[in-house]
């Protein structure tokens, strides 16, 4: 009894010292979205390209697929944009959602960079991304077939995270009547 | 000399801190822009974490800044205002954390540690005072004698 209560201390520090390991290793800035299960809210976007059209949340059912919240200013999108480019290659349905800036900047970007998007909207004011808890770019949201938020990824999708988090879930979605 | 050095120290005894608010986002209305104010003072920029969005110059600090003018001129009451961006980006935006089962944690456990440490201190302290009441024996007392008395210092040290 007496050695175990001298060992207290010592498996309490033990104890958190491991909670502040874990704690230092988290982002801070990937917060627990709020949209998971429930439908994204509501919106009506222009076109990012002129003469395109734009993107309603509406149109966001019927499969599984992943809306991409971008904008040209935003540096990690640079280094995301190819491996969108090769999901849509491979068949997986991205939208696109262009934030907070003009069409034109948008527009400008996906020409020079190439167009990962089945449909693209342009967010000028930012409102529709912050109605979705869009704290910055980029960030995809993972939608089921009835276009509910499955997933939400905060920061650059990798191959990685691709292979290791998204796909899995968007088998399962595809798998899910 | 003196008189510009006594000019500087005023100026920057008066000058206030830069304010993150703009004057084109406040609202006519100064009640309504002193409750915006001071409700946005609780409100956690989502970009610059430790800042509330009355202090971040973030752009999405500004923007809701303007979102929750907005709603109170909308006709919101505090509540409902804060409400609307708990509802878009959780309790994390509440710069003081709810009183709710997933925070009693945090609210009980500084208390809980600082009871559970006092009782250990004090079950350790009265053990250890109970331990000091035994007299010491003839043969302790002696060592202690011993050791006690001054002696003439023999060695000369190196």
């Amino acid at each position: 009894m007496r050695r175990l209560i001298a060992i207290l201390p010592v498996a309490a520090f033990v104890i958190v010292l491991v909670g502040f390991m874990i704690g230092l290793k988290r982002d801070p800035a990937i917060l627990p979205s709020m949209l998971i299960g429930k439908p994204l809210p509501a919106f009506a976007l222009p076109p990012v390209k002129p003469m395109a059209a734009g993107l309603t949340s509406a149109e966001l059912t019927g499969e599984p697929r992943l809306l991409n919240v971008f904008a040209s200013w935003c540096g990690p999108c640079r280094e995301e944009h190819p491996v969108l480019l090769q999901l849509k290659a491979q068949g997986v349905t991205i939208d696109g959602l262009d934030w907070k800036e003009e069409a034109d900047a948008g527009a400008h970007w996906l020409d020079q960079n190439g167009d990962p998007y089945a449909k693209s909207g342009n967010d000028r004011t930012g409102r529709a991304g912050i109605d979705m808890g869009v704290s910055g770019v980029p960030e995809t949201f993972v939608l089921d077939r009835r276009g509910v938020v499955r997933y939400r990824q905060v920061g650059a999708i990798t191959p990685q995270i691709w292979a290791e988090t998204i796909a899995p879930l968007m088998a399962k979605l595809k798998a899910e009547s | 000399m003196r008189r510009l050095a006594l000019i500087a120290a005023t100026a920057l005894a008066l000058a206030g801190p830069a304010l993150a608010v703009t004057p084109d986002e406040q609202l006519k209305d100064p009640k309504l822009e002193a409750r915006a104010r001071a409700l946005s003072q609780e409100l956690r920029c989502l970009v610059c974490q430790n800042q509330s969005i009355d202090d971040s110059a973030a752009p999405l600090a500004h923007d809701l800044r303007v979102i929750l003018r907005e709603r109170l001129a909308a006709g919101d009451s505090d509540q409902q205002a804060v409400g609307y961006l708990v509802a878009r980006y959780g309790d994390f935006v509440l710069l003081r954390p709810p009183f709710q089962p997933d925070t009693w944690a945090l609210w009980f456990g500084p208390a809980a540690i600082l009871l559970l440490g006092g009782a250990g201190a004090a079950l350790y302290m009265r053990g250890r005072a109970r331990a000091g009441d035994a007299p010491l024996s003839a043969a302790e007392e002696a060592e202690a004698a011993r050791l006690m008395t001054p002696k003439a210092v023999t060695d000369k040290g190196d």
